[in-house]
């Protein structure tokens, strides 16, 4: 848009305002008195027999009036309310007001949060201050999924078992909170008949120790040693390459029924921990990730 | 003007306190709609997609902006849990707006992207079931109904031609095709991602 339209609108704010205030001004000296000849003359108002007399404003109102004017013009000098070239002699702004706030946090919190980002995670994670303040990020943010209490939900993983799907040193776990994980399992339904998908069912919960029909079972090894292996392993334990859950462990990330067991294997899942390096930035990961190092290393620490 | 006229004729003080109040609204409301700030689309604003089109409509129907504003202020405790605040060129092409004036749930004008789309799914069909405490109601009808995509287009249409948003005669042409099938779930959680990211928060 150009320059002469902006600055028509600056001048019929201007105008406007100015109209106004004067405007106020005018009527309220117009009205602050009554020119009546009589003064026992009345408005001729007549409410059940309630008369009203013909006075003008008391003082103390009309004064109150005056005040709100002078206010106001204050308020303009002060303020920007004249257009957008006039910006008030307090410079002040919506945005620098809230880049004000946060630049006063910043230098009050700014030193904390680098003294933590200097000290090593695991180190960190015996910090109770450091912990607390973990946690309380944790709970703003993460609770959605984990749960304010990181015991998780079916299909976000319990975060205080020490049961990794991506790994659980202090490294693994900021990487997975900075750049998030996709984990996808494919759906195996249309490669599988009744029998080698019963079977898948079977073995699945018998190497987390459920007991299971063996025959079955056995046809279910032998699919499991063709296809299943890739992620999972040889021996179930799974791959956090690829955030392949062990299968041996009667941990289950979606319930372990084996009507579960089986969508699972029929339909495939897709987990996903987005991303929240922009979200949160380095120093609130780096402290996020003490504290969920801490929820499954809490035994040692108290050692 | 004698008092008395103006008190005994109902028509001529409506007439005078409209002029009167029509003061604030005159230098306050109408400057904004000729202004660049509040005209002019943010760098990187982009609309909304057949299916995402269709997830706003299936939001304003269930009156989610009820509960849940879309208007993040420029205030700390704000930004630093939703993000960037909330500018007017991120919103030129919302007809009609849903800032909404009540958080009984959070903000959502930057939740695109915070949660994955399965997330979303589980969530709306029941809060309960990832965020125990949640007093969200659930939705599960979302999953049962399908879109047709009947209406898609002429929708696609009124954006374009009414309100000026940037569509191309083949977004609307394709329009029932994207979205036929889908069902209301898919759209309602197309939208949510896509929530917010023509400004980024980077910190």
């Amino acid at each position: 848009m150009n320059e002469n339209v902006n600055e028509f609108w600056d001048w019929w704010i201007i105008v406007l305002v100015v109209i106004n205030l004067v405007g106020c001004l005018a009527l309220l000296y117009w009205t602050r008195k009554v020119k009546a000849e009589d003064e026992n003359e009345t408005t001729g108002h007549i409410y059940d027999g309630i008369e009203e007399y013909n006075n003008p404003l008391p003082h103390w109102w009309l004064n109150l009036f005056y005040i709100t004017l002078a206010f106001s013009v204050v308020y303009l000098v002060l303020y920007p309310g004249m257009g957008t070239d006039y910006k008030g002699t307090l410079d002040w702004s919506q945005e620098k007001q809230h880049e004000q706030e946060v630049q006063t946090a910043k230098e009050k919190y700014q030193p904390l949060f680098d003294k933590y980002a200097a000290i090593p995670i695991e180190q960190l994670a015996q910090n109770k201050d450091a912990i607390g303040m973990g946690k309380r990020i944790f709970v703003n943010t993460c609770f959605g999924c984990h749960g304010s209490d990181g015991r998780g939900n079916p299909g976000y993983p319990d975060l205080t078992d020490n049961d990794w799907l991506w790994g659980g040193s202090a490294e693994e776990i900021k990487f997975s909170i900075v750049n998030g994980r996709t984990g996808v399992m494919p759906g195996f339904g249309p490669m599988l008949n009744a029998d080698q998908l019963d079977g898948l069912v079977q073995y699945v919960g018998q190497l987390s120790g459920h007991k299971v029909d063996a025959n079955a079972a056995e046809t279910g090894k032998q699919v499991f040693d063709t296809q299943c292996f890739v992620c999972h392993g040889n021996d179930g334990k799974g791959n956090k390459m690829f955030g392949a859950p062990n299968l041996t462990d009667d941990i289950w990330l979606y319930s372990g029924s084996s009507t579960n067991i089986a969508k699972t294997i029929k339909e495939g899942r897709t987990g996903v921990m987005p991303a929240h390096g922009e979200i949160l930035g380095d120093a609130k990961a780096h402290l996020v990730a003490a504290y969920v190092y801490s929820l499954s290393n809490q035994n040692e620490s108290d050692q | 003007m004698q008092h008395e006229r103006l008190e005994k004729n109902i028509g001529l003080m409506g007439l005078l306190i409209v002029i009167v109040i029509s003061f604030g609204g005159l230098a306050e409301i109408v400057p904004l709609f000729y202004l660049d700030d509040t005209t002019e689309p943010v760098d990187g604003l982009k609309p909304y997609t057949a299916l995402q089109l269709e997830g706003r409509d299936i939001y304003i129907r269930e009156g989610c902006s009820t509960c849940h504003s879309q208007m993040i202020r420029p205030l700390r405790a704000e930004t630093e849990r939703y993000g960037h605040y909330s500018v007017a060129g991120e919103h030129v092409w919302e007809h009609p707006f849903l800032w909404g004036s009540k958080r009984t749930g959070p903000d959502l004008a930057r939740v695109g992207g915070r949660y994955s789309d399965e997330w979303h799914r589980v969530h709306l069909l029941n809060p309960r079931d990832v965020v125990a405490q949640s007093n969200m109601p659930a939705f599960p009808w979302l999953a049962e109904k399908t879109l047709t995509g009947e209406l898609t287009g002429d929708k696609i249409a009124a954006f374009k031609n009414f309100f000026g948003v940037p569509y191309t005669d083949e977004d609307i042409a394709n329009a029932k095709a994207e979205v036929e099938g889908k069902t209301e779930l898919d759209a309602v959680v197309a939208y949510l991602q896509s929530l917010g990211h023509a400004i980024k928060d980077k910190r």
